[in-house]
């Protein structure tokens, strides 16, 4: 039994979520390899060599793949995972790009967010929208699971693996890149982030995000948002926290002007604490979170970031 | 073109779903049923590209037992021209739903798809990328602007860092996220003339395809429950309880 791993990186940088997945992986149990499908990606490779138990990194470095294309990503997991019991990636916009799609050419089914571990063919999953949580077991030969880092911690690093380069990779048909706006920041980023910060349909506009931003930099927190305040225009999607945005689980989470709807708290409702600043005493956010403090942002975010 | 769209039946995205007693599932007994979210925003983009005269007819398929009709409608009085149902009692993985439509689009040969990104109730976010895989297709996922342009289209799509563009050469699979665009209401007049619209319907059985699972769902339970905290007075109080009672700042 072996576990293959895609490792999720940006070409510059191994993410966070790959030490996690591992550990994922270690509980599977058997040899970890993990995979760096990329170009230019060396240093991502031994970067991926340091984390513990992982016993080889493959690395495909190839222009073919640095954008990550979803239809040669694919074809090339499927031609390298194979020979494999298990293949993991996060549960990211990339994996759950082309993960579904390694599944059915390999004719397996594909388990999604896996945020448990239960042994080598049993695995947890949350449905509707974290409202139920679903034990499954898979007879399917490869087990295709993408996996939500937030759920398990850091594998540690320290270790020495092999790397081994192929030279695989073919073009994506049918398929080109035409360009991206990646959003620009100095702050942590949400999945990775300790402390977060989020604003709601209650801050009004994009502008007085810069509330938040003060405390943010104060306490080293990352920024998140409510659909409604994406939808609005206020903050870029990327910050979107919840069933169909990004799986938080920070120490602490800090919702400002956020109602708290059930498809906002699938995203935030692991957090280890959670702090709801709202002027509706009533809001279903005060039902989850530790500490609740009821008024009007506007008088509360200026003291706050004093008093950090 | 043709476009082909599949829509799913599913739990209207305010009901709060409760765990069954036996753990065997969700009870869904008398719960308000819905068109999945994405799948109506796939609804709405098929449509207003018919609108623009990119498109000349849109199909929508569903898969599922009889009361999946209802759902069909629905994207008919939206504006769909004609409804599949592909009828069956079981409950399905992604793999298998991914295969019905993949012999419906050899059937149809339409020259786009547009599914919606994710079930609300499995929250699977699989079917789309499956079917591209099965037929072939390139794939724009998590679109939040769709531009067709001749033979290709142009898509915008929701990443973690982002937004990403990329191009298709038709025919190609689309899947929608929530800013694509905002579904219109059916008018009265528009749900009395669905109902005449054409529905066929075909037993899924007759497709040549393995409906059985290899995924077997051992139990469902409800989350944990987060405990109800404390209100605070004032800012002052909040700051201590985080740096003293919680230790978190
Ligand atoms: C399929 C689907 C998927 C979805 N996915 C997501 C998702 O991933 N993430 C997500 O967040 N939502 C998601 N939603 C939307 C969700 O249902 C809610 O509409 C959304 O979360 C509401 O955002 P909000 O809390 O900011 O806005 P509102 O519900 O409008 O709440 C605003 C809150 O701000 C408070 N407020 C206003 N002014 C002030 C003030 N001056 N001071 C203090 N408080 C103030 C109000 O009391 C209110 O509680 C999804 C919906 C659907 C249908
Ligand atoms: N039973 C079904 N019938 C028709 N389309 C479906 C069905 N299940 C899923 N889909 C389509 O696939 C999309 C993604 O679903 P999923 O992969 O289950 O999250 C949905 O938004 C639908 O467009």
């Amino acid at each position: 039994m072996t576990v293959l791993v895609y490792a999720e990186h940006d070409n510059s940088q191994l993410k966070s979520e790959t030490a996690k997945l591992v550990h994922a992986a270690t509980k599977i149990g058997g040899d970890i390899h993990v995979l760096v499908a990329g170009s230019n990606c060396e240093g991502i490779a031994s970067e991926a060599a340091k984390i513990d138990d992982v016993a080889k990194v493959l690395l495909v470095d190839n222009e073919n793949f640095e954008h990550q294309l979803a239809e040669n990503t694919a074809d090339l997991l499927v031609e390298i995972g194979k020979d494999y019991s298990h293949i993991l990636a996060s549960a990211s916009t990339t994996g759950k790009n082309f993960m579904p799609r390694v599944a059915a050419l390999l004719d397996v089914a594909q388990l999604s967010d896996v945020i448990g571990v239960e042994s080598d063919d049993t695995f947890v999953r949350p449905i509707y929208a974290g409202n139920a949580i679903a034990t499954v077991q898979s007879s399917d030969s490869i087990k295709v699971l993408t996996v939500r880092a937030s759920a398990f911690d850091a594998q540690a690093t320290g270790n020495n693996a092999e790397i081994e380069k192929l030279d695989k990779g073919s073009e994506a048909k049918g398929v080109s890149f035409v360009g991206e706006e990646l959003t620009e920041s100095e702050r942590p980023e949400l999945g990775a982030a300790e402390i977060v910060i989020s604003g709601g349909r209650g801050m009004q506009n994009g502008e007085n995000f810069a509330l938040l931003e003060g405390i943010a930099d104060k306490l080293g927190a990352a920024i998140g948002a409510s659909r409604a305040a994406v939808d609005a225009g206020f903050v870029p999607n990327d910050m979107q926290v919840g069933q169909t945005g990004k799986i938080v689980a920070p120490q602490l989470y800090i919702a400002v002007g956020i109602s708290g709807a059930i498809q906002h708290l699938a995203g935030m409702k692991d957090s280890k604490v959670i702090v709801a600043i709202n002027k509706d005493e009533e809001a279903p956010i005060f039902q989850v979170a530790d500490y609740g403090l009821v008024g009007d942002l506007f008088d509360i975010l200026p003291e706050l970031e004093k008093s950090v | 073109m043709k476009i082909l769209v599949p829509v799913k039946r599913a739990i209207d995205y305010n009901v709060k779903v409760r765990v069954k007693a036996d753990n065997s599932g969700v009870d869904l007994t008398n719960a308000k049923m819905a068109i999945n979210p994405f799948c109506e925003i796939a609804v709405e983009e098929a449509v207003r590209l018919k609108e623009k005269g990119i498109a000349e007819e849109v199909v929508v398929v569903s898969v599922g037992n009889k009361s999946c009709q209802e759902q069909i409608r629905t994207a008919l009085a939206l504006g769909a021209d004609r409804g599949i149902q592909i009828d069956t009692d079981e409950s399905l993985d992604s793999l298998q739903i991914a295969k019905l439509l993949a012999k419906v689009v050899e059937k149809e040969a339409p020259k786009m798809v547009i599914l919606g990104k994710q079930s609300i109730d499995s929250d699977n976010n699989q079917t789309g990328q499956m079917l591209a895989a099965l037929t072939n297709m390139p794939q724009g996922t998590f679109a939040s602007q769709v531009e067709v342009d001749g033979d290709s289209v142009k898509v915008t799509r929701e990443i973690d860092g982002g937004l990403q563009t990329i191009a298709l050469t038709l025919p190609a699979v689309v899947t929608t996220d929530l800013r694509l665009n905002e579904p219109r209401y059916a008018s009265l007049p528009n749900i009395m003339k669905a109902k005449r619209k054409p529905l066929d319907v075909m037993p899924a059985s007759d497709f040549g395809v393995e409906l059985t699972s290899n995924v077997k769902v051992i139990k469902v339970e409800a989350p944990a429950q987060r405990k109800g905290g404390v209100k605070v007075a004032d800012v002052a109080e909040l700051v201590d309880k985080l740096k003293n009672e919680a230790k978190v700042i």
